[in-house]
């Protein structure tokens, strides 16, 4: 059996998930040990590979280039699992869209609460435009499966990677699941 | 008493004539989702979650506002039922602000915990994100309309059981709220008497207690609502 290709993608979010996804522990090992991890921001790797199996995206879509990165991880993902609450919900990435859009946002950050300097940070091809409305992923892309949580518990995490890579089965997570 | 009878998913069963059909499940061990329904307070099937089906008649009915009769045959976990229920459930999500993350009753909310037992994991409709007040005017405590469901517990516990009727609703459709007073602050109503009844009915974190963290809330008390009902009506407070 040929090892499955394993990813994890951080778009708007605190990174809370992933710390959640390090609490496995030495369960990580046990995932390494039968899956590669070809792509994820705890190693350096630039751009998304094709043919990935499983790919744990948490955060809210927020920007361009979040947008830009969720479509190409679906193009190149089987199984697409939105990660944490704010993929699944918005939840507090999703917290400006009461603001208004994008331009009232950037003002009430970075005009009206200024005490040096007021400017919008504006530079084309380095910092991302915001995107007016921040969305949870099954808003733009379709989603295989979703992980609730902020953030979601090691254990549950790791049942769901069990599950989708199909290794050995483990410990079922004793907490039951629950929504936000 | 009169005595009626009957079929509650396909099993006979009686109930006492007057008995709403949410009262007849209870009683028979028929688990139905409620919201806005509290033990104590009137029924006003506002929340529609205890939806069922009844034989004969085209339009579901809200069990805790329908009275049992005789012969009536009724279905409570049809997949039209679930279905409709998950809907309500996500669009309640959908409507308001509910950030479970930083709500004060995150682990401890009916709303979240509905969700969990209906196998909701993610909400279908676009979140609405409308701009709301958060009241913190008074003292003690805080309304946050971001994640109101506009159950009515509140309007009715101040109104049924304290007797100052302080909170009321206001607005139609999306606009529609929960109020103090003529829509005054809470802090300025001259009716609250500031007992904190509607904070514990509060099925979410829309009413909370000032000073707490995401979370904190861990237990709200709604024994009390029972046991003021039967002090009062069966005198219990004078033998």
């Amino acid at each position: 059996m040929s090892r499955k290709r394993f990813a994890t993608v951080w778009l708007g979010g605190c990174s809370g998930c992933h710390m959640s996804f390090l609490d496995q522990d030495e369960r990580l090992l046990e995932l390494v040990a039968a899956a590669d991890l070809v792509h994820s921001p705890v190693m350096d790797v630039k751009r998304y590979p094709e043919g990935v199996d499983v790919c744990l995206v948490e955060g809210a879509v927020a920007n361009e280039e979040h947008l830009e990165t969720l479509r190409a991880v679906r193009a190149r993902t089987r199984i697409l699992v939105a990660f944490g609450d704010c993929a699944v919900t918005g939840n507090v990435t999703a917290l400006r869209n009461c603001l208004g859009g994008a331009r009232e946002v950037l003002d009430r950050a970075y005009l009206e609460l200024a005490d040096v300097t007021p400017r919008i940070p504006c530079e084309p091809g380095l910092v991302p435009p915001l995107l007016d409305r921040v969305a949870p992923l099954h808003a733009h892309v379709p989603v295989d499966r979703f992980l609730p949580g902020c953030p979601p518990s090691a254990d549950a995490i790791h049942a769901v990677l069990l599950e989708l890579l199909e290794l050995p089965a483990g410990t079922p997570p004793a907490a039951a699941p629950r929504f936000g | 008493m009169s005595v009626v009878t009957l079929t509650l998913d396909g099993r006979p069963v009686s109930a006492r004539e007057g008995a709403t059909l949410l009262e007849v499940c209870q009683e028979s061990g028929v688990a139905l989702p409620t919201l806005c329904h509290l033990d104590g307070l009137s029924d006003v099937g506002a929340c529609r979650l205890c939806l069922v089906e009844v034989a004969g008649q085209r339009k579901l009915a809200a069990a805790c506002v329908t009275q049992a009769q005789e012969g009536m045959e009724i279905t409570t976990g049809s997949e039209r039922l679930v279905r409709y229920r998950r809907q309500i459930v996500e669009l309640l999500f959908a409507e308001r602000n509910h950030v479970c993350a930083v709500c004060v009753a995150n682990g401890h909310c009916d709303l979240q915990r509905l969700a969990a037992s209906l196998g909701i994991d993610h909400v279908r409709y676009a979140y609405q994100h409308p701009a709301l007040r958060l009241d913190a005017s008074h003292p003690r405590f805080v309304a946050d309309h971001d994640r109101c469901v506009l159950c009515t517990r509140c309007v009715r516990v101040c109104d049924e059981i304290e007797g100052a009727h302080t909170w009321d609703v206001a607005g139609r459709a999306a606009g529609c709220q929960v109020v103090t007073d003529l829509a005054a602050p809470w802090g300025e109503s001259a009716s609250c008497t500031g007992c904190g009844k509607c904070v514990q009915v509060c099925p979410t974190g829309a009413l909370f207690e000032k000073e707490q963290a995401a979370g904190g809330m861990l237990s709200k008390h709604r024994d009390f609502l029972t046991y003021l009902k039967n002090a009062r009506e069966k005198k219990e407070w004078l033998r």
